[in-house]
């Protein structure tokens, strides 16, 4: 009998990922084909980000994936000084919120942004991001 | 349901490295609370710790705090909620006694922060948040309540300075806290000096100057029924009302960042409880672990409206002179932030002001006291209303 092996794509999320096994780590497929994507409730129609494998609201696990796609209205942001283990070679780095309507993002604003021309409200696009070490996460940027 | 009141209060020293175990911590701020309520642990039902546990190395710490106090066979318990867990400790022994299941609760609140290396410490900060979806980005505390400051001053025009005078309040009475960790003055002009380390970035736009500081630290809270209260204690403070909610933990769930929900609905229910309202509270502890969380709690909890916290500093309104005293202990912000232990601390700051034993800091005969207690950036909001009758 063969032990069937543990599927730890997620650990290629983010600069470190904390995360080994997740029901929805065909999202890291998706960032592999250069695309952000949300989950979709097919039973009752909720969106969700960051993706969930399950609705709270209608109880289905019966998600489809769609694309995040559009700009989003830039909620809020900080630059980062200081940097967790593991972090500090990104330093500075700004952490974001962009707001698409039905649901929220968050992540990181573009590292060649000047913060003098970032302001709230601004629309932003949410890309696909290759990190300097191999890792994949997603990034803002000017719209 | 029976009335429940607090007839004792401890807290140890806010240090920067406690030179002790937890469990001898712990003793400093129990014995200081049954001292003052005039029992022994006998007289202790059960006991509820409340710490954050990526700092304990022990397993289930309850157990060797209630073995080291005396507090067994009784029943105990461990709570947490991060910042926030002694103030759920005592909505959980608020609910314990007015149910009649225990008639005398110790709520313990302990963090001995020091108690892993600063390298497991900077690890673990990485993981405070939605470890998912968050933490991969590289997230810190200071980041996410920088996201808040941002927010409020775009929309609402609260200035740097603002966030300054919450700093320079706290350092006021900071100073003349014993207990205290963090004791020196500090003035507008060392946020305006880029030579001085307050003006120091840390996540744009707090500074070091807008954050407090770890300490390691412990509560004590002894938590009692109606008729024992009134066998035991002159001076019996009463819990009228005790507010708590739970919010998303990623920020991308938040319908706001000029604010935390969780913690204007923890305030609705508390106020509805007690039957009281913002402007019938004569004193109050609010979550200062960065400047803007004192702005937001101010209009959390309705001692401003939206946006209007930045007069009620501008103007002293909070300091002990005006008109709705906030942390005239000096708040987190000088004390020190030990997670486990804070909430019962600030509890403790609001009963020596309704006994009228606050000392130095004793505000005019106040009547009614309110805590706002915040796990996390707004996960969990707790409000808890005291008062003399
Ligand atoms: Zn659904």
């Amino acid at each position: 009998m063969s032990e069937k092996k543990e599927d730890v794509r997620f650990e290629k999320f983010g600069t470190v990922s904390f995360t080994r096994t997740t029901r929805v780590n065909n999202f890291i497929d998706h960032l592999e084909n250069d695309k952000v994507m949300y989950t979709h409730c097919k039973t009752c129609g909720a969106k969700f980000f960051p993706p969930r494998a399950d609705c709270a609201g209608c109880l289905s696990s019966d998600m489809e994936w769609c694309e995040v796609s559009g700009t989003g209205k830039l909620v809020s942001y900080s630059q980062l000084q200081y940097a967790p283990v593991g972090f500090e070679a990104d330093v500075p780095y700004s952490i974001a919120l962009l707001d698409y309507g039905e649901y929220q993002v968050f992540g990181r604003l573009t590292g060649d942004l000047d913060l003098a021309d970032v302001k709230i409200g601004m629309p932003m696009t949410t890309v696909v991001n290759e990190l300097s070490n191999g890792q994949l996460n997603f990034i803002f940027k000017k719209a | 349901m029976g009335k429940v009141a607090i007839i004792g209060v401890g807290q140890s020293k806010f240090v920067r490295n406690y030179p002790g175990s937890i469990r001898e911590l712990a003793f400093e701020g129990f014995k200081e609370a049954i001292t003052d309520a005039g029992i022994t642990a006998k007289d202790i039902d059960a006991s509820i710790l409340c710490s954050a546990p990526e700092y304990d190395k022990q397993r289930s710490p309850a157990a060797v705090v209630a073995e080291y106090l005396g507090l067994n066979p009784q029943p105990t318990f461990y709570v947490e909620s991060l910042c926030s867990s002694s103030s759920m400790g005592l909505k959980m022994a608020y609910a314990m006694v007015a149910s009649g299941v225990h008639d005398a609760v110790a709520v313990i609140g302990l963090q001995k922060m020091s108690e892993i290396s600063s390298a497991e410490s900077q690890e673990r900060m990485g993981r405070g948040a939605d470890i998912q979806w968050e933490s991969p980005f590289g997230t810190m505390m200071p980041a996410y309540y920088a996201m808040h400051a941002q927010a409020h001053m775009d929309k609402y025009g609260t200035t740097l300075e603002d966030l300054a005078a919450i700093r320079v309040k706290a350092s006021t009475y900071g100073q003349i806290n014993d207990r205290a960790v963090f004791r020196k003055a500090i003035t507008q002009d060392m946020f305006a000096d880029p030579k001085n380390r307050m003006s120091d970035p840390v996540s744009s736009p707090l500074r070091v100057g807008d954050c407090c500081a770890n300490a390691d630290g412990t509560s004590c809270l002894i938590v009692v029924s109606e008729e024992r209260a009134k066998s035991l204690c002159k001076k019996p403070v009463w819990i009228l009302g005790v507010g708590a909610a739970s919010a998303s933990v990623n920020l991308a769930g938040r319908d706001r960042l000029h604010g935390l929900k969780a913690a204007e609905q923890a305030a609705q229910q508390a106020y509805a409880m007690a039957g009281v309202g913002p402007k019938d509270i004569d004193v109050a502890e609010v979550h200062d672990c960065f400047t803007i969380a004192e702005i937001l709690a101010y209009e959390a909890l309705g001692f401003a409206e939206p946006g209007g916290a930045k007069e009620l500093i501008r103007g002293k309104e909070t300091y002990k002179e005006g008109s709705i005293p906030v942390n005239v202990d000096g708040g987190l912000l000088s004390k020190g932030h030990p997670i486990g232990a804070t909430g019962g601390s600030q509890v403790r700051s609001i009963v020596l002001q309704l006994r009228g034993e606050a000392g130095d800091i004793q505000v005019k005969d106040p009547q009614i006291g309110l805590v706002h207690n915040i796990g996390g950036v707004g996960i969990y909001g707790n409000v808890t209303i005291l008062g003399n009758e």
